[in-house]
This record gives structure tokens, sequence and C-alpha cells, in this order.
């Protein structure tokens, strides 16, 4: 049982496929197989977040999932967020608030705040913090994240 | 990661043939928040892995007055510390899943996987002690019941056999006025590992503030979490004050017998057992006057 199996999932409401062997993370097939790279490696162990996507509506670190553990998932990356080339109101508060230096923390950044407003649309700064606590970023020192995050509760689809 | 063979059984008994067949090179897989991390990091490399995430039977919480609370092994952190008579009646339970790791962490790491790692700093170790829980195992030969404290032998060992599978944890539902609590101290104020954590449960007499029953667990300061034992007894049939919280948490700093690492020196630790006991000690007794 250690030969190639298919897996599928539903990514951004597209049906997908890969042929894999079941010793790949759901990130490695992510970016290598499917070539949605927005999710990133950062550690590989669950601290940094760069990896996060959302699995049947949780936001989870995908280098510490096995692909076939979330076979037959219904998956929303970072590509799924803006539609017809309209971009999702935390993606267009990200831009305004410039809560985006290097950039590479983000897409797991704003997965995590879809996560929260999905569940709590009117999260104070605390509650804020805490949904990113496993997100780190480098560069920017939070505070314009927060700030993006905050601004995006108004209208978020 | 090296190639392993990946199991996904359907029913609890096929997941028992699986790791008896496949004997020491096996391991059961249910968040990988562990598992995972040890084999990219810590060269653990299994021959074969069985998933849980298939099991449904064993996920999930229930409540009932007279039975008390049940939650599967392989339930995760946010599905608990969400699980409204977790918050309002196991409070201990709430805090612990409630502070470990991250978001995207406690959506993933389960109950059983926190237990079955068997570290002695896991978050939810002593709530469960002071709670009194109860683990079902399940195995080759049946089923067994063992409190949640006999499963840790060791940093990193437990008691259960490698065929054998965390199924549920029994939580008994607390008497009136009583309050539990976790606390921990990490450097990092999140994303840590505790260099101490203490879970208090104290049951007050129904119409007095005397203590009729008072439990402390004590995490990350010995092998395995402990019980302070002294310091409940020095609890029983007193009436709480300060001057006896004060006693009862110098005992379970005696109690203590950590080790110095990069989060903290032996000493160190000792002493936070004994401030954070008298804390907790604090926060259960007006958690149970509130109950
Ligand atoms: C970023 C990060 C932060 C973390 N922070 C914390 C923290 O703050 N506090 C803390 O306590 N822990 C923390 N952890 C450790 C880990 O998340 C927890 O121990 C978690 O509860 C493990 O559960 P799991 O389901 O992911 O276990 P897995 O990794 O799937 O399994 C862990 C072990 O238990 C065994 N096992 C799993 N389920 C069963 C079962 N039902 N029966 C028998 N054996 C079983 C597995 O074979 C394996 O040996 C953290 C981990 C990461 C990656
Ligand atoms: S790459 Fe997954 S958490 Fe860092
Ligand atoms: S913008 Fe560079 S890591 Fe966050």
């Amino acid at each position: 049982m250690a030969e190639k199996r298919t897996v599928r999932y539903t990514i951004n409401g597209r049906s997908h496929e890969a042929y894999i062997e079941p010793n790949r993370t759901l990130l490695e097939v992510l970016r290598d197989e499917l070539r949605l790279t927005g999710a990133k490696e950062g550690c590989g162990t669950g601290d940094c977040g760069a990896c996060s996507v959302i699995v049947n509506g949780k936001v989870v670190t995908s280098c510490l999932m096995l692909a076939p553990q979330a076979d037959g998932a219904e998956l929303i990356t970072i590509e799924g967020l803006a539609h017809g080339g309209e971009l999702h109101p935390l993606q267009q508060t990200f831009i305004e608030k410039g809560a985006v230096q290097c950039g590479f923390c983000i897409p797991g950044m704003i997965l995590a705040g879809k996560a929260l407003l999905d569940s709590n649309p009117k999260p104070n700064e605390h509650e804020i913090r805490q949904a990113i606590a496993g997100n780190l970023c480098r560069c920017t020192g939070y505070t314009k994240i927060v700030e993006a995050i905050a601004a995006a509760t108004g209208g978020v689809a | 990661m090296h190639r392993f063979e990946y199991f996904a059984p359907e029913s609890l008994d096929e997941a028992i043939t699986l790791l008896k067949e496949h004997g020491d090179g096996v391991k059961l897989l249910a968040g990988g928040t562990d598992l995972l991390v040890q084999m990219k990091e810590a060269g653990l490399h299994p021959a074969a892995v069985v998933s849980l995430h298939a099991l449904t039977e064993l996920r999930g919480l229930e409540f009932d007055e007279a039975d008390g609370l049940h939650v599967g092994a392989a339930t995760d952190m946010a599905t608990i510390e969400a699980f409204a008579v977790v918050r309002e009646r196991f409070a201990a339970l709430a805090d612990g899943a409630g502070v470990l790791g991250s978001v995207q962490t406690r959506n993933m790491a389960t109950l059983g996987g926190n237990i079955a790692n068997a570290a002695p700093s896991a978050d939810t170790a002593p709530p469960l002690v002071v709670l009194d829980a109860i683990a079902e195992i399940a195995g080759p030969d049946g089923s067994r019941r063992l409190p949640v404290g006999e499963i840790f032998a060791g940093p990193g060992t437990s008691t259960l056999a490698p065929d054998e599978i965390l199924v549920g944890f029994h939580l008994p539902t607390p008497p009136a006025r009583t309050g539990s609590v976790y606390q921990r101290h990490t450097p990092r104020k999140i994303m840590d590992i505790a260099v101490v954590g203490v879970a208090v449960q104290l049951t007050l007499a129904t119409d007095a503030d005397t203590i009729r029953e008072a439990r402390i667990c004590l995490g990350a300061v010995a092998p395995t979490v402990i019980r302070a034992r002294e310091a409940e007894e020095a609890l029983t049939d007193h009436e709480a004050s300060d001057e006896l919280f004060a006693q009862a948490a110098e005992m379970a700093q005696a109690a203590a017998s950590p080790i110095s690492d990069v989060r903290g020196s032996a000493e160190f630790r000792r002493y936070l057992a004994g401030v954070m006991t008298k804390r907790c000690l604090g926060i259960a007794l007006e958690r149970a006057k509130g109950a």
C-alpha cells in the first residue's frame, strides 16, 4: 500500500486529482502536483503557518497533513479568494493598509484571517492577534496585518 | 519523509488487526501534529501508518447529567474548546485545549494524540487527571479502562501497547460547587511548550467554604504528569483561605522534580509550580463558588 494512489480534492470549487505516494504532504501535492503555489513551505513543522489552507471549513497547516488524509475534502486556498478579477475584502485591505512586504507569509495570513471572520465577523484586536498567532511574519511587525484584518470586518463575502 | 505503507481503516476492529499485523513498525496517525513532526525531524521512520480519520465513532462529545462527559479520542482541540458543557462544567479541559498551539494546531490536534504522545508538558493531561478522566482503550483482547494519569510512563513513553488504540475519555459529572482550572507558564505568550502547567479542581461543601475534595496535577515538572497528593490532603476538610492555599502551594512545589533545559532551570520551574498552584487554587475557588 506504499504504492501510488489517486487522491481527489475539491479546491476552490473545482475538482482536482493527483496520483501520489502516501508519504506526500497535502502541501507538497498542492504545490508540486497541482501547481497551486500560493501556500508556502516555511518550517515544515507546523510553527510558521505559511502553508495554511482551509480544509472542510477549518484552517490547518498543510505541511503536517498527509495528502491521503484529506482525500475527498473541500479545500480553499489563496488562489480561490478573488472572484472574476475582484479581490476578496481581505486582499483589498491588506493592500490598502500596506500590510504586505515580502509576501511570503501573506497567503497563510489571509486564510487565517478568513477563517476568523467566517466564524466571528466582528473580532476585537485580541481575537485577531489570537487568530494569527500561528502565522509568523518576518517583515511587517504585525501591526498593519492586524489593522488590515480589522478593516475587512465590514462586508466580508 | 521516508516511504511507508498507509492504511485508513473504516472500523476499529480493522484498525486493531492492522496494528497487530504490522507489529513494532506501525504508527497510529490522528491529527499528525506530533507524528509528522517526529517523522520529518526526529528520525522516526514507521514502516506503516494507520490513520484514524475514517473512524467517525472516535470523534465527538456527548454529555449526560447521569453518565458524565464522553470525549472521543480523535476529537480535535477546537471542537472540545467550543463545546458549551466543557466550558461550563469541565473548565480545566477547555483551558488546556484552548492554549494548545495555534488555531491551525487546535483544528488538527486530537485529545487522544496529546495523551498517547505522553509528553510531560501535554496541556490536556493535568486537566484530564484532575477531572478524574478514565481512558477507554481497545486492543486485540478487548477493551480496558485506565485513569489517564496511568497512561504516562516517562517522557514520551506511554503504558499503551503498540496494538492498542485510545477510543475515548469518560469524565464524571462534577458535583455541585465544583470548579476547575488549568494554567501554564510559557516563555512566549503563545505557540510555546509549558515549562510548568498546573490543573486544580476544588469541590466545596454545600453551605460553607470548606473544601470537600481537592485535586492538583502538575505538568512539565517531572518525567510524567504528577498529582500533588500531600497538598490535596492538606486542603481537604479545611476552610479555604490564603494561608491554607500558600501552605498547599509549598507542598505542591516540593512534589515537583523538574529538569533544567533551555526553557527554564529546575529551580525556576519548582518555584513557579508553587506560585501557579496558589494562583490556580484561587481561580478554582471562585469558579466553585459560582457553580
Ligand atoms: C506548532 C505546534 C504547536 C504545539 N503546541 C502544543 C502545546 O501548546 N501543547 C501541547 O500539549 N502540545 C502541543 N503540540 C503537540 C501536539 O499538537 C499535541 O500533542 C497533539 O494533541 C497531538 O495530537 P495529534 O492528534 O496531532 O497526534 P498525532 O501526531 O497524530 O499522534 C501523536 C502520537 O499519539 C499516537 N496516537 C494518536 N492517536 C492515538 C489513539 N487514539 N490511540 C493511541 N495512540 C494514538 C500516535 O501514534 C503518535 O505516537 C504542538 C504541536 C505543533 C506542531
Ligand atoms: S510550513 Fe507548515 S507551518 Fe510552517
Ligand atoms: S511580509 Fe514578509 S514574512 Fe510577512
